[in-house]
């Protein structure tokens, strides 16, 4: 009987992972003992830490984007374009919006965050952001307009995809405007919800003392609840009112109304076991990627070292071994600390990163990995 | 007192490194109504502070601070106020 192993989603974990079973699974696959079926919704695959240079003009769109077909094996992967509508872990089957269903045996979620800045009035009016391709292009064209005033980066929705990326806008905001000769004409300001510039108490230690040489202002315990885009003016959970005149606003994050319906977890997030990432309410199922609810960072160097976990699972099962690789929170992040410079840190569950000195070596390294990317996509790095 | 209280939500931020207990605690205090009453986990000491420090700043009330030895945790309990 073949074993159905089923993916949804086809970002970084999914095409990781389809890539990773194709590997380890290549014989079983090539025997019609195992099925590898991938759906994602749209044909390509979008590399999202690309907007935060869309933002800035310094890459387009078009570089963000990788037909999915382009990424996988074909020969070994059934890759659909479909919306996965439902979900019944009991009888282990799909519903599709393009009509009928799939059945599996083993299924891996993948399907990502996704951004829902309507959860805070006035945001979708009065704030920008650079977390999904339209936001980025709308940003770039206000800030290359935007030649005096307050910018205001405000970390809204908790929690966010790649969380540095905050802390790297308004340091290469920073930059920018100095190249070009207008920052004296604008203040920025960088405010976070808890007492400090970031979740990670030694990247908090460091952004505060750059922020601090470099004039910009940080507001921790800053909350917003409602944005007034005619009066520019953010309204706090804090009680407080703070004007702005361009804002950027890390928008809140949602999981996925499959997840949520299907008993997997809460607010769309699937309840995982943190090691294993096999989901706690349902056999059968696991999750990666920022749809997981594990306690790190919601980023795309997560989701690839958890598909690696999970295809050894899978692999495992399929060769009538038990399952031991587990997933260790291993997370790594470049960090770009202007235009010319970057550091990076590396973390696993409880582990407290040491932030490097800054380099241009490093920020060259992050521009390289960023082109690179797709060789990791395609499962060889 | 603690084993009175009967958390509405539950938050287990145990091991949290990034974004970490408060912030997980921001996130649901922000979407639940006034009256919810929270049982935050949390392996980070420094929640100990933090937690009640941004409780007062926005209002919020602490119930209580339990503190799970043989487990190596604390449960902050919470109640989100109008």
């Amino acid at each position: 009987m073949t074993e159905r192993i089923v993916i949804v989603g086809g970002g970084t974990g999914g095409t990781v992972l389809a890539n990773r079973l194709t590997d380890d699974l290549a014989a079983e696959i090539d025997a019609g003992e195992v099925e590898v079926t991938l759906i994602n919704d749209t044909p390509e695959q979008t590399y999202k830490p690309t907007f935060l240079y869309v933002a800035f003009g310094k890459k387009e769109l078009s570089e963000a984007r990788r037909p999915i077909t382009d990424l996988i094996d074909t020969d070994r992967v059934n890759f659909l374009v479909d919306r996965v509508t439902g979900l019944d872990t009991e009888g282990k089957r799909l519903s599709l919006a393009g009509g009928g269903g799939l059945a599996y045996d083993q299924l891996v979620l993948a399907t990502g965050a996704n951004l829902a800045p309507e959860e805070v009035p006035g945001l979708v009016e009065g704030g920008h952001h650079f977390y999904g391709p339209e936001g980025a292009e709308e940003l770039r064209d206000a800030l290359a307009e935007f030649e005096e005033g307050h910018l205001v980066l405000s970390v809204i929705g908790v929690p966010h995809m790649c969380p540095a990326a905050p802390v790297e806008f308004v340091l290469m905001a920073d930059a920018w405007f100095r190249e070009r000769g207008l920052r004296e004409d604008v203040e920025i300001t960088y405010t976070y919800p808890i007492q400090r510039a970031h979740g990670i108490q030694s990247v908090a230690d460091w952004a505060t003392d750059l922020f601090e040489e470099r004039d910009i202002n940080l507001e921790t315990f800053f909350n917003a609840e409602e944005i007034d885009p005619e009066e520019g003016v953010i309204h706090t959970l804090e009680g407080e009112a703070f004007d702005y005149d361009l804002l950027v606003g890390i928008p809140p994050h949602a999981g996925s109304d499959l997840v949520t319906e299907a008993g997997l977890g809460e607010e769309g997030w699937v309840s995982v076991d943190r090691n294993t990432l096999e989901a706690t309410e349902a056999e059968g199922v696991y999750a990666i990627g920022d749809v997981a609810d594990v306690p790190t960072s919601k980023a795309g160097s997560v989701a690839h070292y958890e598909a690696g976990t999970v295809a050894d699972r899978i692999a495992s099962r399929v060769h009538g071994q038990v399952p031991t690789s587990t997933f260790d929170g291993k997370t790594i992040c470049f960090i770009e600390s202007g235009m010319d410079e970057a550091t990076f840190v590396s973390f696993g569950y409880g582990d407290e990163p040491v932030v490097r000195e800054p380099s241009k070596l490093l920020h060259w390294g992050k521009l390289a990995y960023n082109e690179s990317y797709w060789l990791t996509a395609r499962g060889l790095i | 007192m603690s084993e009175a209280i009967q958390p509405d939500v539950t938050i287990d931020s145990r091991g949290a490194t990034c974004p970490g207990p408060l912030m997980d605690l921001i996130g649901k205090v922000k979407k639940a109504d006034p009256g919810t009453v929270f049982e935050l986990q949390t392996t980070d000491s420094s929640s100990k502070n933090d937690v009640p420090e941004w409780l007062e700043k926005a209002g919020h009330e602490l119930l209580d601070t339990v503190e799970h030895q043989e487990e190596g945790y604390w449960s902050i309990y919470i109640e989100k106020t109008e």
